[in-house]
């Protein structure tokens, strides 16, 4: 398969492809991570707590909850391309 | 120009701009009627993707929704967004890499059964059907309001223009419309948000206006709680959710965004892994437009309404000095007053002003003593709650927020217009995808892969075509005689795809051991839970719809949450006692996670 013919040249295509999906299952995990946070931790499980807070004319865990989640969630995809276009060249895996 | 002409010029050059992209783009095989040749740039892809995805519920109804129920709206705003940094880390990229036409396709190769691709193609049907019967609804709610023709008039114009580019042009023409849409209907959104805005806050942008400081001395977001509370509802920015209800209605919207067939759809159009990856990325932004202003228009829409209807000193304003929009939309029956203490002022706070729903029942064509429209429910009980100085007396439908907004801030005819056609946008862009991946499952997944294999290409773009034509005619039978539960299913169009869609395909990709037995099961379960769950509180006992018996206090709205526990949980277990998958789906699975060799998508 491809995945093979894309490795093969340094021997171990099967561990190469092991590894390279290790990576991305790690970045997948730390991005995963930083959304949960932001999103459940920031907008509803801590509301409260954060509510308390006063953030440029909000209280902060609404503004987690209304603007602010929507703006990270932006920039974990964008960041999540390009950290993955890396890994790809990196790998041997580009198209 | 009076406002009709400017109207029938927007919505009609609009109509126009369609078809001529429809004709110009048109389909001549099965791979540009289902995915546009697979040729398509991430950025238009995004922008189409965008307007897919945003309906006429996204357009018309969500800042409405937001500014009557604050801070518990939000998990409208997380959860249509936070669901596409599921799709773009655990969805797309693989998907698209798999390269096929279809989310059954997937489901039924990648668990090499029929069984599984016809549970997949019923799921499909469903959850499309019940999306697609609301936009046609919408297109004709917004003819009917502001180009004064007949509802269901509307709803067969509409017909007629999405008939015509969705049935020759497929996916491909689909692909650019949605294009011209997502630009029509974030231009008529964003210009009536700017323009209250900057009336309200002096900034320019609805994003920052929100945390905007006014002449008082307080923020938008303190004054606008200062004035509810003192109508008797609870604070703008305070939750009355339960956390765990919050938490799984943001989940389901989240998961049954990743696992919607026509958005996923949409990433099997692009070149390339990596495209479908940076896709999702534009696609976000260009909602995040959207959605981040949605927020600013229902606050200051709500800021607006209170202090028009309550005047200045607060004690409301007299019927017969009320502006012209409040009249307009009386006659079109969004809103509705009934003077409960009888002093010919109309006043808003907390409470119902009519028996029933709330909602008024109006009396035909009949007037009330200082000229408004007569009731048949008026509630004459109604009294005023918590620090409310006045019972309330009037019934304002959420939907106003966003239509009315230009007359309320005084805007010209023209960007009144414009709403109009951002309007029907939003609502064909969606019903036009939607179509689409209705007749892909009944010409691709049931006929070419299931009971007839042996049909040729030409036959199948024919059957593709036909389908679309007969879903087409369902949709607006559905959009002239609403069945009344609609309205209460598409809302949950979303749990469904989360209790079915989201797990397999999940599972299907990350976990290499999740075999046919298990993937079924899972699926069923999910489904089944989800579904009777939804049945159960919404039409056998609709009484006891409320916290005291639901389960784990998670609503209908949350369910699929738990529903796609359960499928995950039942798939696991099953799969562990049945033999693993073959040795050349488990093949398959490594091959879908290296990007180099997608292609572009193929038929076997």
């Amino acid at each position: 398969m491809s995945a093979e013919k894309a490795v093969s040249s340094d021997g171990g295509a099967q561990s190469r492809a092991q590894e390279y999906w290790k990576a991305n299952l790690k970045i997948i995990l730390s991005f995963l991570v930083v959304w949960f946070v932001v999103s459940y931790g920031c907008g509803i499980l801590f509301i409260d707590q954060l509510n308390t807070i006063p953030f440029f004319g909000f209280k902060l865990g609404f503004w987690f909850a209304q603007q602010g989640s929507i703006f990270v969630f932006v920039g974990l995809i964008v960041a999540y391309a390009i950290r993955m276009n890396k890994l790809d060249e990196e790998f041997d895996v580009h198209e | 120009m009076d406002l009709q002409t400017l109207t029938y010029l927007f919505v009609g050059g609009s109509f126009a701009l369609y078809i001529g992209i429809a004709i110009y783009m048109r389909a001549g095989s099965t791979k540009e009627f289902y995915i546009a040749g697979g040729g398509v740039h991430p950025l238009a892809n995004g922008m189409a993707t965008a307007a897919d995805w945003m309906s006429a519920a996204s357009f018309i109804s969500l800042a409405g929704i937001i500014s009557f129920m604050g801070s518990d709206g939000t998990g409208y705003l997380m959860g249509w967004t936070g669901g596409y940094v599921l799709l773009a880390l655990l969805l797309a990229p693989y998907l698209r890499k798999f390269g096929k036409f279809t989310v059954p396709d997937f489901v039924g190769d990648r668990y090499y059964s029929s069984t599984a691709r016809i549970v997949a193609v019923i799921c499909v049907i469903f959850i499309s059907f019940t999306y697609v019967a609301g936009q046609m609804r919408g297109v004709g709610i917004v003819f009917s309001r502001f180009l004064e023709v007949d509802v269901n008039t509307g709803v067969v114009i509409g017909m007629a223009v999405v008939f015509f580019y969705a049935v020759l042009g497929g996916m491909k023409g689909i692909t650019y419309t949605q294009v011209a849409q997502y630009c029509v209907l974030i231009f008529a959104f964003t210009v009536p948000a700017v323009f209250l805005t900057y009336q309200i806050t002096g900034h320019v942008l609805p994003q920052t206006g929100l945390g905007a400081t006014l002449d008082s001395g307080q923020s938008v977001l303190a004054t606008l709680d200062g004035l509810v509370t003192d109508l008797g509802f609870k604070e703008y920015t305070e939750g009355r959710k339960s956390t765990i209800d919050m938490f799984f209605i943001t989940a389901a919207l989240m998961c049954g965004t990743a696992g919607l067939p026509h958005v996923i759809v949409r990433f099997f159009t692009v070149p390339k892994v990596k495209d479908a990856r940076t896709s999702a990325g534009w696609a976000l932004l260009f909602i995040a437009i959207l959605y981040t202003a949605v927020p600013a228009v229902a606050a200051m829409g709500r800021v607006n309404l209170i202090n028009t209807v309550n005047g200045a000193d607060g004690t409301g304003t007299s019927y017969t000095e009320m502006p012209a929009w409040f009249k307009n939309w009386e006659n079109s029956g969004l809103i509705g007053w009934n003077d409960v203490n009888g002093d010919g002022k109309v006043q808003y706070a907390n409470g119902k002003a009519f028996t029933g729903k709330g909602k008024p029942v109006f009396d035909g064509d009949n007037r009330g003593p200082n000229g408004e429209r007569a009731v048949t429910n008026a509630n004459t009980e109604a009294k005023p709650i918590g620090k409310a100085p006045f019972a309330n007396e009037v019934y304002v439908d959420r939907d106003i927020m966003v239509l009315a907004n230009p007359e309320i801030a005084n805007l010209p005819n023209w960007v009144i217009a414009l709403v109009a056609a951002g309007g029907v946008a939003a609502a064909l862009s969606t019903a036009a995808g939607l179509l689409l991946v209705i007749s892909t499952a009944v010409s691709h997944d049931l006929l070419k892969k299931t009971f007839a294999p042996n049909i040729s290409e030409k036959q199948e773009l024919l059957a593709a075509r036909g389908a679309a034509v007969v879903a087409i005619t369902i949709a607006g039978l559905f959009g002239i005689y609403p069945p009344g539960f609609v309205a209460q299913v598409v809302a949950f169009a979303f749990g469904l795809a989360a209790a079915s869609f989201f797990p397999v395909i999940l599972m299907g990709i990350f976990y290499k051991r999740m075999n046919k037995e298990g993937a079924i099961a899972g699926m069923s379960v999910g489904l089944a839970f989800t579904f009777s769950y939804i049945v159960y509180f919404k039409f056998i006992a609709p009484g006891d719809n409320n916290a005291d018996h639901w389960l784990l206090g998670v609503s209908p709205e949350g369910i699929g949450t738990l529903g796609m526990i359960f499928n995950f949980v039942v798939a696991l277990v099953v799969s562990s006692v049945t033999p693993p998958p073959p040795a050349e789906i488990q093949q398959i699975v490594e091959d879908i996670r290296v990007p180099r060799g997608a292609g572009t998508a193929h038929a076997h």
